[in-house]
């Protein structure tokens, strides 16, 4: 009975101890990592190290809008970072969670983003990320399951008045 | 900061309440489904469970008999992406993944054409850039012809056939020699968008002056401005005359009207004459004795 109880407490510390070290681990590396591949030829447009440097800022703060919204159920969150086809079927996935009572969270890890297309007009700029990512689902707030994820991710970025937004986010096939 | 901190908290609760849930991975999914087609997800045991497909594309949910394989009609599951499958029964999780594809056929086109307006004969001037869809607005990734076309009232049609990469293709066409509204398409399949540029003179090629006299003063008139290829300058395009004589200096700015710009100057003897639009200079006239 005594050796049952010892063995429960030093279980119970020892699950303490992990989520201690394992919270300092998370706490040192909070952002994701991000890898940029060289981008020598974009295609017809040269691409400015400046614009190069905006468009990725974007795009990663785009998955921590799409992180918020999806994990909130609120659809608003969207419109800071996405716009057109990726906008609506992003806000498509918020309603359906909602009304299933599913709530998803994505929490991307690393980027490996290369740009791969710039238009001749200025007007369209595509990347390719592979991405890791970890995904929580919880039905009616119950934890269902926890997936680390890789996939790979196709965005379009367009300019708006301020910043460039996410018009198309599909993965593809590695 | 502070969901990744309760994910990972919420883990860990999860991993050591729930000992005896096997995470078996036993789903046998395809790796791969074309998007809006039915497909069905066998399941192995007996009993309720539920079965979850998620992506940030699109989320289902369904109840389903475990050794029963759940069904889903066409259409059900249509956005493109990287799905997880997740199914959950009274003793145990199974979880896979698969990707949902793009269908095979082009079903629409994202025509984005440059510039509206421009001058004619101008090589590589227009541009044209074409994203390819499938019916459920799915980038097609898989590499696909696109045909460009670029038409006007004269001259043979340009055409390229270019094939897209991550569900893109571009092109650049020259703009005509003459003058007019041009038809600038893009097809695949029966998908096509179209776009008018509009091709207008370029800058004058030649620019020549005469002068007689009139009385006190001068007649001066240019020959009709046209662009290199012959098309005739716009009416409104300012032409400068510049008289230069001893002691001072005259500019007149006139507009072209009907090809023709004109206007009258003081005649003084000696006079240096010029014209100019734009970047072009035309010829110089010396006012003289006699003229």
């Amino acid at each position: 009975m005594k050796r049952a109880r010892q063995a429960q407490i030093v279980r119970r510390l020892f699950l303490i101890g992990c989520s201690i070290f394992a919270a300092i681990f998370v706490l040192a590396s909070d952002q994701p990592v991000v890898r940029i591949e060289p981008t020598d030829s974009v295609g017809p447009r040269t691409l400015e190290k400046q614009t190069e440097t905006a468009v990725i800022r974007d795009y990663l703060k785009a998955w921590r809008g799409l992180s918020a919204a999806l994990e909130q159920n609120s659809a608003d969150l969207l419109d800071r970072d996405f716009v057109g086809t990726a906008r609506e079927k992003l806000a498509g996935t918020v309603q359906d969670q909602a009304k299933l009572g599913i709530q998803a969270r994505y929490l991307d890890d690393t980027h490996d983003i290369q740009l791969v297309f710039y238009s001749p007009e200025g007007l369209s700029i595509q990347l390719v990320d592979t991405v890791e990512y970890d995904m929580q689902l919880l039905d009616h707030e119950k934890i269902q399951t926890t997936q680390h994820v890789r996939a790979r991710y196709v965005a379009v970025l367009t300019p708006t008045e301020v910043q460039w937004k996410v018009r198309m986010f599909q993965a593809e096939s590695e | 900061m502070r969901s990744r901190l309760s994910i990972l908290f919420a883990s860990l609760i999860w991993i050591a309440s729930a000992q005896a849930v096997a995470q078996t991975n036993g789903l046998r999914l395809p790796k791969t489904i074309e998007a809006g087609t039915a497909f069905s997800i066998p399941s192995t045991g007996s009993g309720k469970a539920v079965l979850y497909i998620v992506g940030p594309g699109q989320v289902l949910r369904r109840e389903v008999q475990l050794g029963e394989p759940a069904a889903f009609a066409s259409g059900d599951l249509h956005n493109a992406g990287h799905y997880l499958i997740v199914l959950v029964g009274g003793s145990s999780t199974e979880n896979g993944a698969f990707d949902v594809t793009a269908a095979n056929q082009p079903a629409a086109l994202s025509f984005i054409a440059r510039p509206s307006r421009l001058p004619v004969d101008l090589h590589d001037g227009i541009s044209g850039v074409a994203y390819v869809f499938d019916r459920f607005q799915n980038l097609v990734l898989q590499p696909t012809q696109v045909s460009f076309q670029l038409s006007g009232a004269a001259g043979v049609p340009q055409m390229r056939t270019v094939l897209t990469r991550h569900g893109v293709a571009w092109t650049k066409m020259d703009s005509a020699s003459k003058e007019g509204a041009a038809q600038f398409e893009a097809r695949v399949g029966n998908a096509e968008g179209k776009r008018v540029i509009q091709q207008v003179p370029g800058d004058p090629c030649r620019l020549r002056m005469n002068a007689r006299a009139s009385g006190q003063r001068m007649t001066l008139e240019t020959e009709p401005v046209r662009d290199c290829a012959g098309n005739a300058v716009p009416d409104g395009t300012i032409v400068t005359f510049t008289e230069t004589y001893t002691g001072g200096e005259a500019t007149v700015d006139v507009p072209l009207k009907r090809g023709i710009a004109r206007t009258e100057m003081p005649a003084y003897n000696g006079a240096t004459l010029s014209v100019a639009t734009g970047v072009v200079l035309g010829n110089e006239i010396h006012w003289g004795k006699g003229q």
